[in-house]
């Protein structure tokens, strides 16, 4: 039998290739200037696929520009409605408050199809269809619940009584806001809204239902992309599409293990 | 004290309209016009017309079937694989760092992304497909085991563990994290062996987190529309698929019955609500 040691090795190379292998492909696409079966790689290697997805006629900055500014609306609203309701839910009992979890639980669990189909029709008497506007409303349903748990654990460990202190020394609400409670739930907070961010970032049916087409976000256009069978233009816009991730995570990273300048800011 | 018992109502409020209007509203006027109720179209009947049409529709019942069992598959595998996962990110080796870098990497990218990924690595002409071509295990891409686009969803399901290891892994791992080395350490002291301490301590006490996290993955797979988009075969496709189809269809008749099924799809991950906070109560201690 092979010692454990051995085994751990083993299972964690296998895992870390199993990790990025979907991601060589579409990362390989992106450069190839031609790759037809049964080549191994690429025949050659060009910035094609790159310059036309970065050029106007794609449509993919248009499209990154209307994706990055609806993730920041949807973010900023998050945070604006669930900072509150994660305070209610992290610092106080009060009869019915299973009954809100379950409420805020549901669109985590309830997929966006079964939903996005009603509301369709209520988005169209009301005009929202095919807006930006419809579609970050709609991207609401799955970040809020987030933003809520999130926040929720942040009050949990919070003590509001340093609050009290900073009123009976004559501190105004906002300047307790901003003294005492925003330093003490900032690490809580930005893990939130990145989270946030990204779920709104990964959304596609709901984009699709609501936008109708017309908001065409990145994961739209990537699959117009995929579905005409230009791989490489896809491989280079799936490359994009991921940077935001990555850029996220190297911040949080650093938020959690405290070893940030956003934490300290 | 009047005052306290308003202030967590105050401040959910924003949060419970936001949910209501929008989720509440979408689910509300989903079931409204599945029941083949819309005046504005001059139905002003309702019956039960379109949920006997799906119901005895043998395509809907085999794309259930097949939603059912890509969720329940996937849901196994990703908890079978994410446990070990968690235990070995949980001690100290060269390359930790990365593997779990990679794990919350593995997070943020969507799903869209990996379902493209899986496609170039596995369909007929992919990567694995060249791979055996080169090896001399296969002289055309039809020689190549049809793994996306095929009747048993296997590149679904791999797309699913692919997303879905990392992210039961990290709340199992977040878990064993918290419980800490000790009721282990006891176990081991009082004579357990390192796979008693693991089945009889360790695993019991991740349990309910490990049942929470893959009740939101089976209800994320069985709702989950872009990826059986994408790696799906023709027929039978998956409800969501489905369900979007119905209602997209030129024929506006199919549109109580696609309301209908999300009726259906809604209701089963009501079901999935009710199980997930059985588990979570389960959880306290």
């Amino acid at each position: 039998m092979m010692p454990l040691r051995t085994v751990r090795v083993l299972s964690g190379v296998l895992l870390t290739l199993w990790l990025i292998l979907p991601l060589i492909p579409l990362a390989i696409w992106s450069f190839a200037r031609g790759w037809r079966f049964p080549a191994l790689l690429p025949n050659g290697w060009t910035l094609q696929a790159w310059d036309y997805a970065l050029s106007p006629t794609s449509g993919v900055v248009q499209s990154l520009g209307v994706t990055v500014w609806i993730g920041l609306c949807v973010t900023v609203l998050s945070v604006l409605i669930g900072l509150p309701a994660g305070r209610a839910l992290g610092l106080y009992q009060f009869r019915g408050k299973p009954l809100v979890h379950i409420i805020i639980l549901a669109p985590l669990i309830v997929p966006g199809i079964a939903v996005g189909l009603g509301l369709q029709g209520v988005f169209t008497g009301l005009g929202l269809t095919q807006t930006v506007t419809g579609v970050v409303l709609v991207h609401l349903i799955p970040t809020l619940p987030y933003m809520i748990l999130v926040m929720a654990g942040v009050f949990a460990n919070y003590d509001p009584r340093f609050e009290d202190q900073a009123r009976s020394l004559g501190a105004s609400p906002l300047q307790i806001w901003w003294h005492v409670t925003l330093p003490a739930i900032r690490p809580g907070l930005i893990v939130g809204a990145l989270f946030a961010f990204l779920v709104s970032w990964g959304q596609y049916v709901l984009t699709l239902l609501i936008g109708g087409g017309r908001v065409e976000t990145l994961p739209l256009l990537l699959f117009n992309f995929a579905a005409s069978g230009r791989n490489d233009i896809t491989g280079a816009i799936g490359m994009i599409y991921i940077l935001p991730g990555v850029l996220i995570l190297l911040l949080t990273d650093r938020v959690v293990t405290g070893r940030s300048l956003v934490g300290r800011l | 004290m009047s005052g306290n018992r308003l202030r967590p109502w105050l401040l959910l409020t924003p949060a419970l309209l936001v949910i209501g209007g929008l989720f509440g509203a979408g689910l509300l006027t989903g079931l409204i016009r599945s029941f083949n109720y819309m005046p504005v179209i001059g139905l002003t009947r309702p019956d039960l017309d379109a949920y006997r049409a799906v119901l005895t529709d043998p395509v809907f019942g085999r794309s259930l079937g097949v939603s059912l069992y890509i969720s329940v598959v996937a849901t196994l595998l990703s908890a079978l694989i994410a446990v070990p996962a968690a235990l070995l990110l949980r001690r100290n080796f060269a390359g930790r760092g990365v593997v779990s870098f990679l794990f919350q990497l593995n997070l943020t990218v969507p799903h869209l992304v990996g379902a493209l990924g899986i496609l170039y690595l596995f369909s007929q002409s992919g990567s694995f497909a060249r791979l055996g071509f080169a090896a001399g295990l296969i002289a055309r891409p039809a020689d190549f085991p049809a793994l996306v686009f095929d009747p048993y969803a296997i590149g679904i399901i791999l797309q699913y563990v692919w997303k879905e290891v990392p992210f039961i892994g990290l709340i199992v791992l977040a878990n064993m994290q918290s419980i800490g080395p000790d009721y282990e350490s006891v176990a081991r002291s009082l004579g357990a062996s390192r796979m008693q301490a693991l089945t009889h301590v360790l695993l019991p006490l991740i349990a309910p987190g490990l049942t929470g996290a893959a009740v939101i993955v089976f209800a994320f797979t069985f709702g989950a529309y872009e990826i059986p988009l994408v790696l799906g075969a023709n027929a039978p496709v998956t409800l969501p698929v489905l369900a979007y189809r119905s209602y997209t269809d030129v024929d506006l008749a199919a549109r109580p019955q696609a309301m209908a099924m999300a009726m259906v799809i809604a209701l089963l991950s009501g079901l999935m609500i009710a199980l997930y906070l059985r588990a979570s109560r389960g959880g306290r201690i």
